[in-house]
């Protein structure tokens, strides 16, 4: 029955005209690819635009900022250094850096400057406070395989948790769906900013993600409803969907070449895994233990895709060679652990060991809350791996939250440094983004002050806060 | 037993002292004796027979106390048979003390311990009222060698999730409360007409009603759980109606009656990292705890998730990054809950006589750079130790060896 409904699907469907573009920063997304024939293309849905960004930067004058310490992320922490920002842009990172007569001077005495911070692992919008069942939209908990939802069509952007984050110095967010389902759907890649759609959030050119997640999560959820309900039927059903994705992918890929006869039926669930098995959207993989790691990537092997990044990745230690080897990154908590067995190996040193490994370790949140300290966490991860006799290095503590999740997103060529040409994403600290005292002073997103601590005009409410939680300074 | 294994003298020597109940003393000692600390200052003779620990340089404070969490009773977050601190079908469960359900072979108490965490408080959870929590250090093999004070607080929940247990409505949860406290009142006073059944039925078990009498005589602390500004304002009706010795929990919109809370002498249990907003808190901020601390009221910190109790300083640093004094915020994990509950006498400060929890830092014990270098609770050096080093020094060479 499941597999004459599967062939069915098949026979059917389309290709993702969403796919990967190159990403163009301060661009919208490119046209969806022209189909054979004008007529084909104004029958077709797949070949229209498919819930494309309409992200534009928010003007600002330009600002420079001088007198910090800046740290790059490209290897320099530059003392008494100045950056320039213009349209969106960083222009210009150094010691000295000429004042233009249109700029906006910053005094940076004592103060740090970072790139924004970029947590790929997130669910604001999708698990938006208050917390109530109204707004839990993050696990369409009704099929193990849910390749077809997306989480933009989840997020909220009147979250009030959206300006605390931002307030955190976070500028990039990846809005995953939960981990209910072993394939839980396309994340949505946002540009941190006060806004009404979440189309005017989405990150130009940004490729999707795919959430995918192994072990207890998708057991707990469908183990009395129908299956998985073990981590061998886990396998199984990755495996069967992208089975069926890889013939839905051919069948596609044929009649675009030469468009004859009808094309094949359009099938929501296996455009998207499709896109993954063309290599054009990254799988983003909840996954705890080691060996299903090594599981995960025997199956990314098997269908010929690669895995972005295991997340959670609480035992990547133990594996931190072979993950290396892999070039997968691992998304990682500082020191998260024991709230489930798959949870019980987390260790502080995590981070540490996979950067000593020659991998690529990022800390992300998960969390409303930490996303909130990010650098606090880094800080954590970076001090409990030098207490343990791994050089880690300053540098490579702020890329744990800033490029090395870029890269996760495809976006390290546009974000995640302080690099002239780059997007004018930074965060101005109070002090060293290392200490626990230190606060994000100002957030700059894409050249938008954003976030001003010392200044009410610039520090977002969303709706949902008005008339309901005191401003902030507020005293009732 | 307990006295064999801490007949032992430490000197703490040449670091800089935080004793809490006194200001920093710098190039200080901290004379460790049988368990109890036995001087504190500049001018303390080491013994000849003392074990000498060099703390040029470090900083020495009290063991940090954690005011909430469930640390002992719950190993595993997700795995139901490793979790003890709720009693199913009782919603007033009084007499229900958590004590007994405390493993001391958990190895969560290890991975806390080893980040200067030496006492916590063991909380019951659920229910309306949860139970009795109990005070413990980190150490020992028996539930009494880690036991300090049980009871050392009745727990009572007058948050959102309080009232689906007593009707779904906040006034029905306050209503339920004055019921089972006056009942509890006439049961003590009618104990002989109860046993004989001339009674009209009470509105809980009697054992649970027997259980609330130390709190109606103010002899044992109500920790009541509440956070939006009216059920702090409930919380505080009933503790003035019945005299109660009452501490808060959460009071997540504390800071916007902080004022009434200081008049009426409560003491609040912090969690400072909290400021997510819920319909139970809309006006949660980061800046509670100073807020609080700034109008007078005695504030302790609590990291309420057990398996990240490591990270109550963390909890510290940020309520100081957000307004609250240094020696605000380690008097928030150290003394000030000790007060709270009770156990002032004996924990919470660097103090001659008082059991020698003692922590030393390689520096602020709130900042990130900063490691523990010695752990001492009862006058015992606990190794460095844990499930999580064990793990991190076979797999940080790979391939392991097992």
């Amino acid at each position: 029955m499941r597999t004459l409904l599967y062939l069915t699907l098949v026979l059917s469907a389309g290709c993702a005209a969403a796919g990967a573009r190159q990403a163009t920063p301060g661009n919208p997304p490119a046209p969806a690819p022209a189909a054979a024939s004008q007529a084909a293309a104004e029958s077709m849905s797949v070949d229209r635009a498919q819930y494309p960004s309409t992200y534009r930067r928010h003007a600002n004058p330009p600002v420079l900022i001088r007198n910090a310490t800046i740290m790059t992320a490209t290897g320099q922490e530059i003392r008494n250094g100045s950056i320039l920002l213009r349209d969106g842009r960083i222009v210009a990172v150094g010691e000295k850096v000429e004042a233009p007569a249109d700029v906006a001077v910053v005094d940076g005495t004592g103060k740090y400057v970072t790139p924004g911070l970029i947590d790929d692992h997130s669910h604001l919008g999708v698990y938006a406070a208050p917390g109530t069942e109204a707004e839990s939209d993050g696990n369409e908990a009704t099929n193990p395989v849910t390749a077809e939802v997306w989480a933009e069509h989840s997020f909220w952007p009147q979250d009030p948790q959206i300006p605390l984050a931002i307030a955190g110095g976070i500028t990039t967010i990846q809005a995953l769906p939960g981990s209910a389902n072993l394939i839980g759907g396309r994340s949505a890649i946002l540009k941190l900013v006060p806004a009404r759609t979440v189309q005017e959030m989405k990150f130009p050119g940004a490729r999707y993600g795919l959430k995918m997640a192994c072990g207890e999560n998708p057991k707990r959820v469908y183990g009395r409803r129908g299956g998985p309900a073990t981590r061998m039927g886990n396998m199984a059903g990755y495996r069967s969907a992208f089975t069926q994705a890889e013939t839905y992918r051919r069948r596609w890929d044929t009649w675009r070449k030469d468009h004859k006869g009808d094309p094949p039926e359009r099938n929501l669930r296996l455009e998207t895994l499709a896109e993954v098995l063309r290599g054009n959207m990254y799988v983003q993989n909840h996954c705890y233990r080691a060996d299903e790691m090594a599981q995960m990537i025997d199956l990314a092997h098997e269908f010929g895709f690669k895995i972005r990044s295991f997340h959670h990745a609480v035992e990547s230690y133990k594996i931190a060679d072979l993950l290396a080897k892999e070039g997968t990154s691992v998304s990682v908590w500082a020191d998260w652990w024991g709230f489930k067995e798959e949870a019980m190996d987390g260790i502080q040193q995590n981070a540490a060991l996979n950067q000593q490994a020659g991998g690529r370790p990022l800390i992300h949140s998960d969390s409303p809350s930490g996303i909130q300290r990010l650098n606090q966490e880094a800080a954590k991860a970076m001090y409990a791996g030098q207490r343990a006799g791994i050089p880690i290095t300053r540098d490579q503590a702020l890329r744990w939250v800033t490029v090395n999740p870029a890269w996760t997103l495809g976006l390290d060529s546009i974000v995640g440094t302080l690099e002239p040409g780059k997007m004018a994403d930074v965060v101005v600290w109070s002090g060293d983004p290392f200490s626990i005292y230190s606060k994000a002073v100002q957030v700059y997103n894409d050249g938008w002050l954003v976030y001003d601590r010392a200044d009410a005009a610039h520090q977002p409410r969303t709706d949902f806060e008005l008339g309901r939680a005191p401003a902030p300074g507020n005293d009732r | 037993m307990i006295a064999v294994l801490l007949a032992q003298t430490i000197a703490i020597t040449g670091g800089t002292v935080y004793p809490v109940s006194g200001p920093k003393i710098s190039n200080a000692t901290v004379l460790i004796r049988d368990g109890k600390i036995a001087a504190v200052g500049t001018g303390v003779a080491v013994p000849s027979d003392a074990t000498r620990i060099d703390a040029a340089g470090k900083w020495v404070t009290p063991g940090l106390i954690d005011g909430g969490g469930q640390l002992g009773l719950v190993e595993i977050g997700a795995v139901a048979a490793t979790r003890e601190a709720s009693l199913q079908g009782d919603t007033i469960a009084a007499a229900f003390n958590v004590t007994e359900g405390i493993n001391p072979a958990s190895a969560v108490i290890a991975v806390t311990r080893i980040e200067g965490i030496t006492t916590v408080l063991a909380t019951p959870t659920g229910n309306l009222v949860s139970g009795q929590a109990a005070l413990i250090d980190l150490d020992g093999a028996t539930i009494e060698q880690m036991v300090v004070k049980s009871p050392a607080g009745m727990v009572l929940d007058d948050s959102e999730s309080g009232k689906d247990y007593a009707g779904g409505s906040r006034a029905g949860l306050a209503d339920r409360l004055r019921r089972v406290f006056r009942d509890a009142l006439e049961y003590e006073r009618r104990k002989a007409d109860f046993s004989r059944a001339q009674m009209q039925p009470l509105s809980a078990p009697a054992r649970d009603l027997e259980a609330l009498l130390p709190v109606l005589h103010a002899q044992e602390p109500l920790i009541a759980y509440a956070n939006r500004r009216s059920d702090i304002a409930t919380a505080l009706r009933l503790a003035r109606e019945f005299k109660l010795k009452l501490v808060l929990a959460g009071a997540q919109e504390g800071w916007e009656v902080a004022r009434d809370i200081a008049a009426a002498g409560v003491p609040v249990l912090v969690e400072p990292l909290d400021n997510i907003p819920s319909y139970d808190a809309l006006g949660i901020r980061y800046e509670n705890a100073a807020l609080l601390a700034r109008a007078g009221v005695k504030v302790a910190l609590m990291e309420t998730d057990t398996h990240n109790a490591r990270n109550l300083r963390q909890q510290a640093g940020n309520a100081v990054s957000y307004g609250m004094s240094w020696d605000q915020a380690l008097r928030a994990v150290t003394l000030a809950p000790a007060e709270m509950l009770g156990v002032a006498d004996r924990y919470g400060s660097l103090e001659s006589g008082k059991v020698a929890n003692v922590v030393v830092w390689s520096g602020d014990p709130f900042e990130f750079t900063t490691g523990v270098e010695h752990v001492f609770i009862r006058g015992k050096e606990m190794p460095l130790t844990s499930r999580q080093t064990e793990l991190f020094e076979r797999y940080k060479k790979l391939p392991p060896t097992y």
